[in-house]
């Protein structure tokens, strides 16, 4: 019996530590992965999510319904920032630092002057449930099962629709894609705001667990880039598999000697992926696929 | 050295208030306010700025310190340390201000003390802290872990139970006063069942609260910094974690009570010198005047109220010291009789460490998140730096000590 607690907190955990790192990570995959822009202003559409959800579920919007507005939300301001300031930088990733930099660091001002240092939230939803002397968070299970749904539902976005096969194509080989008559510019804009989208889901996720404040992308953005980076460019094959190991560690870590050990744990992972695997789980799979 | 000198006035945010109720030749002081109106630790520090301003408006249209007008010289330091040392020595060298208010988070007093110590300037530091700064160049009003903990501890041991988690912030401010609770729980007959130090900017607790479950302790100490780690308590309430909490930095502070859904807070205790639930005359008269100036002031804290004070124990320094000169300022603070009725109580400045002797309010956080105060502590002494040999009317040592690091022996 006892065997049986340890080993399910531990799941818990490990699922916490997962669903964290996916869903911190699937916008950052899409648009730093995929795309090759470093946006730095990932956090903040993380932001946009959790402020837009929670305003909603105050205006009273279900929870549900309002974080998939704060998802929308943030995609929409995604597609506006692709339009205005990365477009003319897909051919210059190392500007896309400095200007994203640049956005990251508006928003978060322009947030605290506009609506003040912090926001009520929402609250926790769903209570808890108690096991072998344990309680835990029915919510963290929820965000563990939208965890695993997103991976789902963008796997069959990328594979079994014709955006995700166009997306796929204009960003692979571009000059071809439009030569067959893609519209490449519109897709950038979509899949653009698809990444922001997923930041902003992450966001009104998260949002009924966190303080609400104008720097709360911050929080994020350790694990989101952590997550990319150790899973190279492909979602699936990168940042689930990143994710899942990732999180076994954090989880093991953090359980045996606290917050800080996982913590130099994840950052430990890293260096030695990206000496041993220069372009991540993913880009050593499809080699040796290919 | 501080002499003040026009001509600098066109330093970014400068805000002159002196009004036309000073003759033409009356110079004004110049007091630089360095603190973080942007960045992690914002929300907790913006109304120390506003406390500065309205005390600052208060004592001009009074007219001013000793005739002259008090000007404020503002920088906002973005929660950040290298800003704080840039802008100390912009605010000393430059705009040759006379006093500065400077700091919130420990790492950030720490960074710019040394510059201070350089140009042999004057500097409040309004928080509550870690202790043990033994420096003539600084003034502390903000309580200390002899304030907060030989009050909080012994009540929550003989209300609760002997066995106590601490989760504190992995920097000086949470490691120092960890060392504070784990002496005072041993001296009060308690037991250390847990212990965890937490990154600043980490938010997902899910392992911890399993950790502090585990350890089965009567009650958590939440020594928390910054609002990533506010978070905390979210996710606590949600895991039905249900276990009484101290806390010597929380709800005066952050407010957390005021931004998280209820329950998640409740029964914590912290002992503060300032809320701005404490149902006092002073108390309700400050919040009064603070919020005619400044009506969307989420909430007033312990810090705004400390900033608040400090303006008029300032005050009170130059006019008794005829001058802004630092010697001479430390000649009255030598009398050992500097006092002022804050918004919170009585505030005395101890000549040995510069600190201040505060009411010790215990603020207890219930269900619905009201707040109400069980008990309070008058007069309580910032006594150990003293006791332990600090004594900066023989010596400067500019030093910080901590009870495992205390002063040299022979002083």
């Amino acid at each position: 019996m006892d065997i049986f607690n340890l080993i399910f907190s531990f799941l818990y955990q490990f699922g916490d530590a997962f669903a964290f790192l996916v869903l911190s990570a699937c916008g950052l995959a899409v648009i730093f992965g995929m795309m090759g822009v470093i946006n730095l202003a990932h956090g903040e559409f993380i932001m946009c999510g959790a402020y837009v959800s929670t305003s909603a579920a105050h205006a009273g919007l279900p929870l549900p319904l309002a974080i998939i507005a704060g998802a929308v939300a943030a995609g929409i301001a995604g597609m506006i920032v692709e339009l205005a300031v990365i477009r003319p930088l897909y051919q210059r990733p190392l500007d896309t630092i400095v200007a994203t930099w640049g956005i990251s660091m508006i928003v978060t001002q322009g947030t605290l002057i506009v609506l003040g240092p912090s926001m009520q939230g929402v609250g926790t939803p769903f209570g808890s449930f108690t096991l072998g002397g344990y309680s835990y968070s029915v919510y963290r299970v929820i965000l563990m099962i939208a965890a695993v749904g997103t991976l789902v539902l963008l796997w069959l976005m990328f594979t079994r629709t014709r955006f995700g096969l166009l997306s796929r194509a204009t960003i692979q080989v571009p000059h071809v894609a439009e030569a067959m008559g893609v519209n490449t510019n519109l897709i950038y804009s979509l899949t653009f705001g698809l990444g922001a989208g997923l930041a902003g889901l992450a966001g009104g996720l998260y949002a009924p667990t966190m303080t609400l404040v104008p720097t709360m992308g911050a929080s994020f953005m350790v694990e989101a880039f952590v997550t990319v980076v150790v899973g190279g460019a492909d979602i699936f094959l990168g940042t689930a598999p990143a994710a899942a190991i990732l999180g076994i560690i954090k989880a093991a870590l953090t359980g045996w000697q606290g917050q800080l050990a996982g913590q130099i744990g994840l950052l430990i992972a890293v260096i030695i992926v990206i000496r041993i695997l220069p372009r991540g789980i993913s880009g050593k799979i499809l080699k040796e696929r290919a | 050295m501080l002499r003040t000198s026009r001509g600098a006035a066109s330093a970014l945010g400068v805000l002159l208030l002196a009004g036309a109720a000073f003759g033409q030749d009356a110079e004004p002081i110049k007091l630089g306010v360095l603190e973080d109106q942007s960045g992690d630790f914002a929300l907790a520090t913006i109304g120390k700025v506003h406390a500065i301003q309205l005390a600052a408006e208060e004592i001009n249209a009074a007219g001013g310190i000793d005739g002259r007008p008090l000007e404020l010289v503002e920088y906002d330091t973005q929660s950040d340390n290298t800003r704080y040392q840039e802008f100390m020595r912009r605010a000393l060298q430059r705009d040759k201000v006379d006093v500065v208010f400077a700091g919130f988070s420990s790492a950030s007093r720490e960074a710019y003390r040394p510059i201070v110590n350089q140009f042999d300037g004057l500097a409040f530091y309004n928080n509550q802290y870690e202790g043990g700064v033994c420096d003539a160049n600084m003034i502390v009003t903000g309580a200390v872990p002899e304030q907060q903990f030989s009050t909080l501890l012994p009540y929550m041991i003989e209300n609760y139970g002997p066995n106590v988690y601490t989760i504190a912030a992995d920097y000086n401010f949470g490691q120092i006063s960890a060392e504070w609770v784990r002496n005072i729980v041993a001296e009060n007959g308690g037991t250390m069942v847990g212990e965890e130090f937490i990154p600043l900017g980490v938010s997902q607790f899910s392992q911890t609260i399993q950790n502090i479950q585990g350890a089965k302790p009567d009650f958590v100490v939440t020594l928390l910094v910054g609002t990533a780690q506010a978070s905390y308590y979210e996710q606590a309430g949600a895991a039905n974690l249900n276990l009484p909490m101290a806390s010597s930095v929380n709800v005066g502070q952050g407010y957390e009570h005021k931004r998280f859904t209820p329950p998640s807070l409740k029964d914590m205790y912290a002992t503060v010198n300032y809320v701005e639930e404490i149902d006092s005359p002073a108390s309700k008269e400050f919040v009064e005047k603070f919020r005619a100036k400044f009506p969307d002031e989420p909430y007033i804290n312990q810090e705004a109220s400390n900033s608040y004070a400090a303006v008029y124990l300032y005050k009170q320094l130059v006019e008794r010291a005829k001058s802004t000169e630092l010697a001479e300022i430390r000649k009255v603070i030598a009398e050992g009789d500097v006092c002022v009725d804050g918004p919170g109580g009585q505030m005395c400045i101890d000549p040995k460490s510069q600190h201040v002797s505060h009411t010790i309010h215990l603020a207890h956080v219930t269900e619905d998140h009201s707040v109400e105060f069980p008990t309070k502590w008058e007069a309580i002494k910032p006594y150990w730096l003293g006791e332990a040999g600090c004594d900066l009317t023989v010596s400067d040592p500019s030093e910080q000590y901590t009870p495992s690091n205390p002063p040299p022996a022979n002083g």
